[in-house]
């Protein structure tokens, strides 16, 4: 339309004005366009979160205070489970990365074709619902499952390690659900490093090892970070894993969250705890932007 | 001399490390697969005996069948409406200008980042309030929000690639604004907005947190039965359920798959 009647104008001789409102008249249609899932995103996200964070500032009598905020940092109980929230994150996040980047390092170093097919082993897991994971690994992982009968048959233990409903169940799932998120970027990254660099540095007599972490450690830094920090936000607000292969023993952030409502019905604690998890969350994910950026998701 | 050798040590230990790090992620995805089909009333691995007996408790279960139904139903419905949405929405952002670009993108992958727990408690009590917990319809609209940003994502980066001068060249030959959208830049960007569908159609059908809360009674979705389950007890019956969700999933992304090499043989 807007270019048929650019040109009409141009012919009629009217001008820039007419051209200027055109466009942005335009400019306010493709906004329309995008209005429907904006809206969507705002009403189903945004609104119940605002709304969610106010009631953090009232307390019990329904006055504004900061009563919610204060309990955080008195009980030990929710200090505790802070603690327990950073320590799983901060473990999961680097056992991510010391499977994960020399994972990706020896798919760059593969064929395209046979670095393809082997990416299905990372994608299929990353496909598959979190739930149907988290169980396999209850079976895997429970009293007379398949590890601890494998292992006392070895004859390394004579008694089976308890490894389900416990810190270590949850860990161990945890990575399995979190380390598709870490690899995916990375891969992504590493694949776009030129070889020829690297090359280039043996070449003019560097050591292979000295050319990797002088030439090829560093251009993969970017794409490392994002999945960093994608698995640490992640690790911070996660639900299903650690609810069930934890077994009421590791109470992170996020079961807190959910306990304090569905039992307790205390929403007022319950929100500040999840003002608190959103502020580090938005942290996160504003120093991804930093050094990342977040437009890069929507690019190839 | 001692370089290659080093070199060979190093090539070693990157290939059992990788290895092993590819049979971690894979073989507990996969183990269910067997397990569904054992004989045995109880959870054991390998299985001794072969039967379909958790598969039939599955489909004669109405609590189980009712469930599948709710979550299928419901993920179609976030298909349906998340994919058109979304298209249109990565559509307009794509030609509005940078700045409002750039403002939008960030808002728009906010579901993905947020935690989902907040959103989850976020609208359940929204739901409270509109009566729409426990409904097919809050179910929906839920999923849609969180599906929004995989469409948006994918169509994106699809039209990226697309030369828009071709949507110009049909508007310049008189098709309206409209009619250049649906029969030239659609057509191009089909495979990326059938990556978002993909993608949006598993968010849903795998989706537990906001189920898990807003969803409930008749309108229990497979995911919040299988959760409450998993809470008390390893029902062998979960193994047959989870591998018709791997299934579905497999078959999702081998679609995806497909798409993307049609797409490259295309060029």
């Amino acid at each position: 339309m807007s270019i048929a009647e650019a040109y009409e104008g141009a012919g009629t001789l009217q001008n820039a004005s007419t051209l200027k409102s055109e466009e942005r008249r335009e400019s306010l249609t493709f906004l329309g366009l995008s209005m429907p899932a904006v809206v969507t995103i705002l009403i189903v996200v945004f609104l119940p979160i605002f709304w969610l964070s106010s009631l953090s500032f009232y307390n019990a009598a329904g006055e504004l205070s900061l009563e919610n905020y204060a309990r955080i940092f008195e009980s030990a109980l929710y200090r505790r489970t802070f603690v327990v929230t950073f320590q799983i994150s901060i473990v999961v996040t680097v056992i991510c990365v010391l499977l994960g980047y020399p994972l990706c390092y020896w798919l760059t170093r593969m064929p395209d074709k046979i670095a393809a097919i082997l990416m299905v082993f990372v994608l299929v897991p990353f496909w598959t619902s979190v739930l149907v994971r988290t169980y396999a690994w209850l079976v895997l992982l429970q009293r007379n499952g398949i590890i601890n009968s494998s292992l006392m048959s070895l004859g390394i233990i004579d008694e089976p390690l308890q490894l389900a409903h416990n810190l270590t169940g949850s860990i161990i799932g945890m990575v399995h659900i979190m380390l598709p998120f870490l690899v995916l970027p990375l891969y992504a990254t590493m694949r776009n490093i030129d070889g020829d660099l690297v090359r280039a540095a043996v070449g003019l007599g560097s050591s292979p090892r000295g050319a990797f972490w002088r030439v090829f450690f560093p251009m993969s830094l970017p794409g490392l970070f994002a999945g960093i920090v994608l698995v640490f936000i992640l690790s911070l607000g996660f639900f299903v894993t650690p609810a069930l292969l934890g077994g009421g023993r590791v109470q992170m952030l996020a079961q807190r969250i959910e306990s304090t409502i569905t039992v307790y019905s205390n929403w007022g604690a319950a929100s500040a705890l999840g003002v608190v998890l959103l502020l580090l969350a938005l942290a996160m994910i504003w120093l991804m932007n930093r050094v990342f950026g977040l437009d890069k998701l929507f690019m190839r | 001399m001692e370089q290659v050798g080093q070199r060979k040590i190093d090539g070693m230990w990157l290939t059992v490390v990788g290895t092993a790090v590819l049979f971690f992620l894979i073989l507990p995805t996969l183990i269910v697969i067997p397990m569904s089909f054992s004989g045995a009333s109880y959870l054991e691995f390998p299985p001794t005996s072969f039967s379909f007996r958790w598969y039939t408790a599955y489909f004669t279960s109405a609590e189980w069948m009712s469930a599948t139904k709710t979550s299928l139903i419901a993920a179609v419905l976030t298909t349906a409406i998340a994919t058109p949405l979304g298209t249109l929405c990565a559509y307009g952002l794509h030609c509005s200008t940078p700045r409002i670009r750039s403002t939008a993108q960030i808002l728009v992958i906010m579901p993905i980042v947020v935690p989902v727990i907040l959103i989850a408690v976020g609208v359940f009590s929204l739901y409270a309030k509109l009566g729409l917990n426990y409904t097919l319809t809050g179910i929906v609209i839920a999923h849609t929000a969180l599906a929004l940003p995989f469409v948006i994502v994918t169509v994106m980066s699809g039209l990226q690639n697309y030369d828009f001068d071709q949507e110009l060249a049909a508007r310049s030959l008189g098709a309206s604004r409209a009619y250049a959208l649906w029969t030239v830049t659609v057509p191009q960007v089909k495979f990326s907005i059938q990556t978002g569908a993909f993608l949006a159609f598993i968010t849903s059908l795998d989706e537990v947190v906001i189920s898990m809360l807003v969803s409930g009674g008749e309108k229990a979705t497979i995911t919040r039965r299988m959760f409450n389950s998993l809470r008390d007890q390893l029902d062998p019956t979960i193994a047959a359920i989870s591998t018709c969700l791997i299934i579905v999933s497999i078959s999702a992304l081998i679609g995806v798959q497909l798409i993307g090499r049609s797409k490259t043989a295309d060029k």
